[in-house]
């Protein structure tokens, strides 16, 4: 008895390992293909007709998804792990089903106006390189500098003497110096029809740091007012004329008062008004004989 | 932001000394600081150092304004003055014209100054001497240049114009946006 009940427990153990084997181990006709990146699995194996329509189709479906369920998460645990934060996570790798399009394809955009001018014209893009050793002109230059040094003379420069390919730029720069270089520095020098004026050819001005010395900038400020005091002329005309007015001005008055009186300085006072405008007038007139001049001159002065 | 250079620097103090003569030593040579004149956007800012420090870390698109602008160089560098500079050209004018309480307003709406509203004027003023205008309680209203010398104000009719307007404090509110 004791006997085949422990034949009966080992059988049975037997049984339940071999039941959880099969729980997590499935057979497929055809393997199932994988891809692991979308977490995705495609069974290409045929469904036997008779077998789901003898089974319930219920149960038949859920067995199905059950094996194809157990068979991708076999596969997905075939990959590396890692522990991240208590969880142990699985690195996918990449997918390998092509996804459709999102969103439509880009349309062409129409050619810019450069693009189109470029086609008219033939030009194609030019990849400008880096800057190269130019041997020649480099050595050209120094050549010259040395012997300029030996003798004790100017070099040219300005690219009138390198040899070798020069930009528009350099060029430009030679013909503006070549043109300013005769006996009369360029004034008869005439220009081709379709040329330009060259501009920019000034030197860059140079001014005071903003921050610089201050007492030193005080002390240029206060000579330069000396030197402005002294060169002011003084005012002779203006004190002339107003000293021959005030003259005036007091003859008429003094006049006025001898010939009138007591009545007289009444109607004085009215006929001074009158007269002293006209003497006004005529004082006026021969300041403003002087005047011009002096007020040219003020003019002038501011 | 740049000092003025010498021939900037001359074109300006000729205009100064217009209206204050040989004070402008006072504005150079200051007791009270170091004050200086830096030129930026063509206008003439008077500054003394320590805001002129500050203002060195403000980049120069951005700078509006610094200190108190004096002026400003046309484009034929002919120097501009400003009514900002009333401050300071006030307290050392050489040459004052006092306005009629009747005659203010229309100053500083920017009309000249006419005989009638004259009230005083400093002995000596030569014809087109600059001059700074008050009002008759002595308040600075402007500055202008004197049309007649003094001697002429004292013989010309009612209605001839005595003092041309050159600024006024009414300013403030006609030009804020060019007065920076």
């Amino acid at each position: 008895m004791a006997a085949c009940s422990i034949e009966d427990v080992l059988a049975k153990a037997e049984q339940d390992e071999a039941e959880k084997l099969k729980s997590i181990t499935v057979q497929k006709e055809l393997d199932i293909e994988f891809d692991i990146g979308n977490l995705v699995a495609y069974d290409k194996n045929r469904i036997d007709i008779r077998q789901f329509r003898e089974q319930k189709k219920d149960d038949f479906l859920r067995s199905l998804a059950r094996d194809n369920t157990q068979l991708l998460i076999n596969e997905i645990w075939k990959h590396p792990t890692e522990r991240v934060e208590e969880v142990i996570v699985v690195k996918l790798p990449e997918p390998t089903t092509a996804l459709p399009r999102e969103k439509p394809p880009p349309k062409p955009r129409p050619p810019t106006k450069w693009e189109e001018f470029a086609k008219l014209k033939g030009i194609q893009k030019k990849k400008k390189t880096n800057l190269v050793w130019d041997d020649v002109a480099k050595n050209e230059l120094h050549r010259l500098r040395n012997i300029a040094r030996a003798q004790k003379i100017k070099v040219p420069g300005v690219g009138l003497t390198p040899t070798a390919q020069q930009s528009t730029t350099d060029l430009s720069r030679a013909v503006n110096v070549a043109k300013v270089s005769t006996a009369s520095a360029g004034k008869f020098q005439d220009r081709l029809p379709k040329e330009k004026a060259p501009r920019n050819t000034g030197k860059k001005r140079k001014f005071q740091p903003v921050i610089g010395n201050f007492s030193s900038e005080k002390q240029r400020q206060l000579d330069l007012l000396k030197v402005m005091d002294s060169k002011k002329p003084r005012l002779d005309v203006n004190k002339a004329v107003n000293k021959q007015m005030r003259e005036d001005d007091r003859e008429e008055s003094a006049a006025k008062f001898r010939k009138g009186g007591k009545k007289g300085r009444k109607g004085g006072n009215f006929s001074g008004k009158g007269k002293g405008k006209g003497g006004g007038g005529k004082g006026r007139a021969g300041g403003k004989g002087q005047g011009p001049p002096g007020g040219k001159k003020g003019a002038g002065k501011r | 932001m740049r000092p003025l250079t010498d021939d900037e620097t001359k074109t300006m103090f000729e205009k100064l000394s217009k209206y204050i003569g040989e004070n402008i030593k006072h504005l150079v040579d200051r007791p009270d600081g170091t004050y200086c004149f830096r030129l930026h956007n063509d206008r003439v800012y008077y500054i003394s150092e320590t805001i002129l420090k500050l203002a060195t870390n403000i980049s120069r698109g951005k700078l509006v304004s610094v200190g108190t602008c004096f002026g400003k160089f046309t484009k034929t560098i002919k120097f501009r003055l400003h009514i900002t500079a009333l401050d300071f050209l006030a307290p050392y004018a050489k040459f004052k014209v006092w306005v009629k309480p009747g005659q203010e307003q229309s100053f500083l709406y920017g009309n000249h100054v006419l005989k009638s509203g004259l009230g005083r004027i400093t002995e000596n003023t030569n014809q087109y001497q600059g001059v700074v205008v008050y009002s008759m309680a002595d308040v600075p209203l402007g500055f202008g240049v004197a049309a007649k010398s003094t001697q002429e104000c004292r013989r010309v009719d009612p209605m001839s114009i005595v003092v041309f307007h050159q600024a006024d404090i009414g300013e403030f509110i006609r030009s804020e946006d060019t007065l920076t």
